[in-house]
């Protein structure tokens, strides 16, 4: 459960959150949809504590991020923007870095690493240094290591940023299962077929602020429009930035 | 495990796959210095020698003039050599280092009692010449002295009448303090091994990561900012005294190649060298080690960075040029200076002369002292936004 209320974050004179609120439920998927430069690279920084909001809260299951970093990162899992590995490291030595950043004992550590590389399909290249990795393969191995302490929420920045259809195709399919088991999922993404196609919730964002939020029939109904991507063409303003 | 430790040995496994921080840390780094030392000492050394030792070669012009001189030349030490036709061209054009000139009425002035003349070119701009011209004086001069001595007594009289006052030079110098500009830039090489040592791991750690953009990952665990500094610091530390560790090994095993006997002089590169000399370097280190990782935090780039930690390898230049133009007496506050400190303590051990416990002292705690307030800048930066984010 992440609940966020009146974020906000200004750099110099540029203000790129101006009032965010929303929460993502346990069990749910919950899109973050906006036209680049909206907002959303900056709100996720802010859940999870890379970056201290000017105003507003942020609660990791009840956990308030301003007082007890350390344990709000903990329950969390992380795909940043930025997913660069250590490349002179094999994937499994990325992964159980993170692991051992985590806290995890050597046991555990183990345990999670052989479900996650048999999860995420990667055994043939978990003991290959990361160096020449494709685009498809950094990401699993990105993901791995954020999920490595099997946390009960997820952020994704932009998860398929980059990738094929094949591999997007199997992100979505992995977003869908940690929903089955439970987690709080939240992603961002400009593409509306996929936030459509995944979201059970759905928050837009345009300028640093939430314009609408809620299920795709709520928006449908809110605009009036059938299709929605006239709805949200609708909500924005604009088509500016958004990718079909 | 305690964090702080796995992110220094997730630094140390990376970069010693790393062939490019290998060769630069562990090889060149701690090699460069000792080779460089041993190479120029042992020149300079050999150099000296051949010039005391060897006969120096004299073109003469007008030998004919002045058998008996020429005679006492080539039995002192000089080879005599045809002169050429331009005496002074040469030597301005330094073809040659100096000529010796007899003129034609040399002759007729020794033998009526007159004072003969004979003309020495040289260019005292040139210093490599100053040896054999200063030799050849002196020999000169010996020749002038016995002449005349043997003069006064076919005349009846003592010798002492014409040289009422005779200068006895004492020099109190030792051969270690004659070398002393020979030393200056030993602290310099021990220092630049440290410094390239640790350099590609705070760059790699920093802004490296930040530009493979895996820093942002990183901060999304767990861990506070400073104990992952404090790994970072720690892996970038051990490099650097691992290269500094070698270099003092490979000066005590080149050290036996400089041949100091020759010139009485007595170099210690021994073990009790290495641990005094890697003892009050310590603090250096971690100095150098806070510094160039905080450096690295501003650069935008790895490219940046090194550019950045190039221009810094040459500050711990400074001390040594300085002291070996303006040699300065070593005052007690020299010693609470970093890196001064440093140069001074090391050059007094390799000269085999005493390091009291207070400097030793001095020099460790302005050390610490200044690594601990660099170490808490670079933990504030560290702690800023803009250091996960790149671009």
């Amino acid at each position: 459960m992440i609940e966020v209320d009146d974020l906000h974050k200004a750099f110099g004179k540029v203000q790129a959150v101006a009032g965010v609120s929303f929460a993502a439920r346990d069990g749910e998927i919950t899109g973050l949809l906006g036209p680049n430069g909206a907002g959303k690279t900056t709100t996720l920084r802010m859940l999870y504590t890379l970056m201290t909001p000017d105003r507003g809260s942020v609660r990791v299951d009840g956990i308030d991020a301003a007082t007890d970093a350390n344990a709000v990162r903990r329950r969390l899992g992380v795909l940043p923007d930025a997913r660069g590995l250590y490349k002179r490291l094999s994937a499994r030595e990325n992964i159980e870095y993170f692991a051992r950043l985590q806290g995890l004992d050597a046991a555990t550590t183990r345990t999670r690493c052989d479900a996650l590389i048999a999860a995420l399909e990667m055994a043939d290249i978990a003991e290959r240094r990361s160096e020449g990795f494709s685009q498809g393969q950094r990401v699993k191995t990105a993901i791995a290591r954020a999920l490595v302490h099997d946390p009960r929420n997820i952020i994704l920045d932009e998860p398929t940023n980059g990738l094929d259809v094949m591999a997007t195709r199997a992100m979505r399919r992995f977003l869908l299962q940690l929903r089955e088991e439970g987690r709080c999922v939240l992603f961002s993404s400009h593409i509306m077929q996929e936030v459509a196609a995944l979201c059970d919730r759905i928050v837009v964002i345009a300028k640093g602020r939430v314009v609408a939020a809620g299920t795709a029939d709520d928006l449908r109904a809110q605009t009036g429009e059938a299709n929605l991507e006239e709805a949200f063409v609708r909500i924005i303003g604009s088509d500016e930035g958004l990718a079909a | 495990m305690n964090a702080v430790f796995v992110v220094f040995l997730k630094e140390i496994v990376e970069n010693l796959r790393d062939r490019r921080t290998i060769v630069n840390a562990l090889i060149v780094g701690p090699l460069l210095g000792p080779l460089l030392f041993v190479g120029l000492t042992s020149l300079l050394i050999s150099r000296e020698l051949d010039r005391n030792e060897k006969p120096i070669d004299v073109p003469v012009a007008g030998a004919e003039y002045a058998p008996n001189l020429v005679a006492f030349l080539q039995q002192n030490g000089v080879r005599i050599k045809p002169a050429p036709d331009q005496p002074e061209a040469a030597v301005r054009a330094q073809e040659q280092d100096l000529v010796l000139r007899i003129p034609a009425d040399y002759g007729e002035a020794w033998k009526s009692g007159k004072t003969a003349q004979v003309e020495l070119l040289y260019d005292s701009s040139q210093r490599d010449a100053a040896s054999s011209v200063e030799r050849l004086r002196a020999t000169l001069q010996a020749y002038s002295g016995q002449a005349g001595a043997l003069r006064l007594m076919a005349r009846g009289l003592s010798p002492a009448l014409a040289s009422p006052l005779a200068v006895a030079s004492r020099d109190q110098s030792t051969p270690q303090s004659r070398s002393a500009l020979l030393f200056a830039m030993l602290p310099y090489f021990l220092i630049l091994s440290a410094f390239m040592g640790g350099m590609y791991l705070a760059i790699d750690t920093t802004a490296g990561e930040r530009e493979r953009q895996s820093l942002e990952p990183l901060f999304a665990n767990p861990v506070a900012r400073s104990r992952i500094l404090a790994g970072k610091l720690a892996a970038t530390f051990a490099f650097a005294m691992a290269s500094l560790s070698l270099s003092l090994l490979a000066f005590g095993y080149a050290g036996g190649f400089i041949p100091t006997e020759k010139i009485g002089m007595v170099l210690d590169f021994g073990p009790h060298f290495a641990a005094v000399a890697l003892l009050c370097m310590l603090p250096l280190v971690l100095l150098a080690t806070c510094l160039q990782t905080l450096i690295s935090a501003f650069a935008k780039s790895y490219r940046e960075a090194q550019t950045y930690l190039s221009l810094l390898m040459l500050v711990p230049m400074l001390p040594s040029a300085l002291l070996a133009v303006l040699p300065l007496k070593a005052q007690a506050w020299m010693f609470a200076v970093p890196l001064l400190s440093q140069h001074l303590i090391v050059t007094r051990l390799v000269r085999a002369e005493a390091v009291s416990l207070q400097q030793l002292a001095l020099c460790l705690g302005s050390g610490f002292l200044a690594a601990a307030a660099v170490a808490w800048i670079t933990a504030q930066v560290y702690k800023s936004e803009k250091l996960a984010v790149s671009g």
